[in-house]
């Protein structure tokens, strides 16, 4: 028994037994958990256990699944009014005054939007959270639309979503699937879950999966041809629906649910980098996901605003929602305009710079636009210590990270002959080792959680731009461009995805800090004011960089030029780098 | 003009006070007005309905309103993206009044900001906006230069996270002289600016060309200069990710050596500057 502590008790329906299990306080809301295949319902052991220090939790073993015992016949046992009459036996057992949240993963997703959608559950049910697991009505619907008018892009959708489904085929031929599952197949699944859907090894899965997976092939037998030829018109959720789609699920294409609000009126959309299991990769994301959605949905039974209204809107709010983000440099600058992205994208914010004041007002604005949690964090990045300090007080008080931006950075002009040693020091303090103490430490973190992430570091476009006018400054930021793609290498297997972005110029306050060897004080006063004149000449904003810093992360970017002129100096590097060494000779016009 | 301002007590002033009163008392009036479904249109129409049966002819500008995110001028490329469009006002909403009318031969010019319903994120713009009434008033008695002055608004700005949308105004100005206009039984407009007033600016400007200062408070040389004595509408302008706020009054500015009444206010009893008073009182 992998779910320790919980309390087990057996519910007799329909000629079978259930076995059922509760974690939590029995006085809070519940939740049910309904496992998918070939699966049982200690899939969701991790999750669980997390959703237990705030909640009811309960979970069964489908029929035929885990403990709970088998209809017979097979066939014709597994039909989704029977599943709905399992479910609404579970429900009326752990919470009979008050309705359910329900969670479904794979077929018990499928299942799940079944119980949602059917009138008989009307007020038993309160929300919904679906996981790689379509409504097989909906799909129906989605299949008839693309055959009757099949325009080239939905042709290649469908061929796309049927390839992906070549495992439903297979289980409709009769006996082949249980010889398998009980031979070969049945041996080798733990094994190919560690390979190819980097499923942590363990407890899972269980002794009973040959059983299990034999078994349920009857879910897809009883079902999935008579739903697809004949999709019910009306499956309409009555409850509010969460959508969490894993970016990287062979077995289910996204676009499967281009218009599911037509079905879900109230729906929140969730979407995170990973396979098909999440619940076993992602635990802690899909818990949270999941704690928050409950809570939402709580309290908008009280204050009668609907949870879509809540949720927060900005670009990939889907993506960011809830995260813990952590940024450097974040008093000004690209590093405040990134702290305010993550947070209308509903991410809680972690602002640290060295300027106590700036960070703590990046913190406070964030909160107004959209982060449920703000904090600034006054550090100095330079310094390991504090670094280190820093990493133990977030992973305490605020949890692991799950996107680092270092960011913090600071200017330095002159020929390389005026450049003192005490100034290639600094330089290389902040802009490289600042960088170094952030991966390593916040990186070892995200590392040993197991549960992926991702680095940004902000190089510059004079990482690949040499100039005579910015000799230290360029060589830190060309470390911490190669620092980020060795980085990447080394983080690929551990799904942690790093990026490097080159801004290129941007309108910040950098200018005016910006030290100028061999300046005297009055003369670096005039050069500060005069770059700083130019840049808000090409007035190119921070809030865009922060943008494409957002982008990267979605999309796993490994090197971001941002401005025409970066995104043009980083061709020339590669296509015509004599070009770039003619630039290097200019003199700034300062 | 410039003696005549040193004094507070002169009837100029009082003209101007009164034409500057009028305007926000139509800005509140209107914005009481306001509901969701009411478009930019019919809010600038009717500030101009209130003000025309309380006497105004002519006006520097015709009234503006700004709802969303066009308050912060997101995406804001030419001028004519300032006129009042169809977007409908919404629960929620940041909304912006600006109008200019010319009254009795004085002018004012007056921005007004508020937001339907509840929005923590409004009021902290609105509340935030009172240093830099503080800071323009303390630099322009130390006689700064305008460029400067403007420079460290927008550098306020940034610290307080937001990003400056008077630069998004024609020539990116923070304020502009405003004056006495002659009245006329017929005064047209040129997009939506009176040309009564833009005579007066237009020979401001010719005038102040030769003198090496420029009726127009911007972040160009031609702005480099300290402070001329006169009547500025100034309109600092907060932006912050799709919401905007702003205050636009008069300034008197005057040739005393007396640091007070070097420059001043025109009145300290509008909206804004009673909001903030209840705020600290409440804190
Ligand atoms: N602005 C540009 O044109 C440009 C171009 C390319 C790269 N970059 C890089 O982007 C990053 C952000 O720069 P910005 O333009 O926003 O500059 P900025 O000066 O506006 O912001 C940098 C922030 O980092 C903080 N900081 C500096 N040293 C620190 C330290 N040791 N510990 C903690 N915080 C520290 C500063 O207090 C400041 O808030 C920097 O790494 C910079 O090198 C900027």
């Amino acid at each position: 028994m992998s779910l320790p502590g919980a309390r087990e008790r057996r519910v007799r329906t329909g000629g079978i037994e259930l076995c059922v299990a509760e974690l939590g306080d029995e006085g809070r809301p519940t939740i049910v958990l309904v496992h998918g295949y070939p699966d049982s319902k200690e899939v969701w052991t991790d999750v669980a256990r997390q959703l237990a220090d705030h909640w009811h939790v309960v979970l069964y073993d489908v029929r035929g699944h885990g403990r709970s015992t088998a209809p017979a016949p097979l066939r014709g046992g597994f039909t989704l009014e029977k599943l709905t009459d399992d479910f609404l036996a579970v429900a009326n057992a752990v919470s009979p005054d008050r309705p359910v949240h329900l969670v479904g993963h794979d077929w018990g997703s499928v299942q799940s939007w079944e119980f949602v959608t059917v009138k008989r559950t009307e007020g038993r049910i309160a929300s919904f959270t679906s996981m790689s697991g379509p409504s097989l009505d909906h799909f129906g619907h989605w299949i008839k639309q693309r055959m009757t008018r099949p325009t080239p892009r939905r042709v290649g959708q469908l061929l796309g979503q049927g390839a992906k489904s070549w495992y439903v085929y297979m289980l409709h031929t009769p006996v082949l699937p249980e010889l398998a599952w009980r031979g070969p197949l049945g041996k080798q699944w733990p094994r190919i879950l560690q390979r190819l859907e980097k499923v942590p090894a363990g407890d899972y899965p269980t002794p009973s999966l040959p059983d299990d997976a034999a078994h349920g092939a009857w879910l897809y037998r009883d079902n999935v041809r008579a739903r697809l030829r004949r999709p019910r018109t009306d499956a309409y959720a009555h409850v509010p629906v969460q959508l969490i789609t894993p970016t990287g699920d062979i077995f289910l294409s996204e676009k499967l649910y281009d218009q599911l609000e037509l079905w879900a009126p109230q729906l929140v959309r969730r979407s995170l980098p990973g396979k098909h299991w999440v619940p076993r990769t992602r635990p802690d994301r899909i818990a949270s996901w999941i704690s928050e959605f409950v809570a939402a949905n709580e309290a908008a039974r009280e204050d009668g605003r609907p949870v879509q209204d809540t949720a927060p809107t900005g670009a990939y709010a889907d993506r960011f929602g809830g995260q813990l983000v952590l940024v450097t440099g974040a008093a000004g600058g690209i590093g405040r305009a990134t702290a305010f992205a993550f947070a209308e994208a509903g991410a809680r914010v972690v602002a640290v710079d060295r300027d106590a004041e700036g960070a703590a007002r990046t913190a406070e604005m964030a909160r107004l636009i959209g982060s449920p949690a703000a904090w600034g964090e006054a550090v100095d990045v330079s310094d390991e210590q504090a670094m280190e300090k820093l990493a133990e007080k977030v992973a305490t008080e605020y949890g692991i990270v799950d996107v680092l931006v270092n960011n913090a950075g600071i200017g330095l002009s002159g020929s390389f002959l005026e450049t003192t040693s005490e100034d290639w020091k600094n330089v290389l303090d902040v802009n490289l080792w600042g960088v170094i103490h952030g991966c390593r430490i916040f990186g070892k973190q995200m590392a040993e959680r197991g549960q992926g992430g991702h680095i940004v570091n902000t190089a510059s476009a004079a990482a690949y731009q040499p100039s005579r006018a910015l000799p230290a400054y360029s060589t830190s930021k060309a470390a911490v461009l190669m620092l980020s793609e060795c980085l990447r290498a080394e983080l690929a297997d551990r799904s942690i995805g790093v990026s490097a972005i080159c801004p290129g110029i941007v309108n910040t306050n950098i200018t005016a800090t910006t030290h100028f060897a061999g300046a005297g004080a009055a003369e670096e006063k005039r050069l500060q004011k005069r770059t700083s004149r130019l840049y808000g000449l090409r007035n190119y904003p921070p809030e865009r960089v922060a943008d494409a810093i957002l982008k990267a992360v979605v999309r796993n970017q490994a090197v971001v030029p941002v401005t025409p002129e970066a995104r043009g100096a980083r061709f020339l590097s590669r296509f015509s780098p004599g070009a770039l060494r003619g630039i290097a000779r200019l003199k700034p016009p300062l | 003009m410039t003696s005549a301002v040193k004094d507070e007590q002169a009837p100029e002033l009082r003209g101007f006070r009164e034409v500057q009163r009028l305007a926000y008392d139509c800005a509140e009036a209107v914005a009481a007005r306001l509901t969701p479904g009411v478009t930019e249109r019919e809010a600038a129409r009717m500030q101009r309905d209130w003000l025309r049966e309380r006497g105004v002819r002519d006006w520097f500008h015709l009234p503006f309103a700004w709802f969303g995110d066009r308050t912060a001028f997101a995406g804001f490329k030419v001028p004519l993206q300032f006129f009042p469009t169809n977007r409908k006002l919404e629960p929620g909403m940041p909304f912006i009044l600006d109008m200019a009318p010319v009254h009795k031969g004085f002018t004012a010019d007056i921005g007004y900001s508020g937001c339907l319903g509840l929005s923590p994120l409004h009021d902290k713009l609105l509340a935030d906006l009172e240093v830099h009434r503080e800071l323009i008033l303390r630099e322009v008695r130390e006689r700064r230069s305008l460029r400067e002055i403007y420079e460290d608004v927008e550098r306020l700005m940034i610290k307080q996270g937001y990003v400056n949308r008077h630069r998004a105004y024609p020539f990116g100005v923070i304020a502009h002289k405003i004056d006495r206009v002659a009245e006329h039984r017929w005064s047209p407009h040129v997009f939506g600016f009176g040309t009564q007033s833009l005579k007066g600016l237009m020979s401001d400007a010719l005038h102040g060309h030769r003198d090496g200062w420029s009726p127009l408070w911007s972040p160009y040389r031609f702005s480099d200069h300290p402070p001329q004595p006169g009547l500025w509408a100034v309109e600092p302008h907060l932006g912050f990710r799709g919401t905007g706020a702003k205050f636009e009054e008069i300034l008197v500015v005057t040739d005393s050596r007396d640091p007070e009444q070097s420059a001043f206010w025109l009145d300290d009893d509008l909206p804004h500057v009673r909001r903030w008073a209840e705020e600290r009182v409440a804190a």
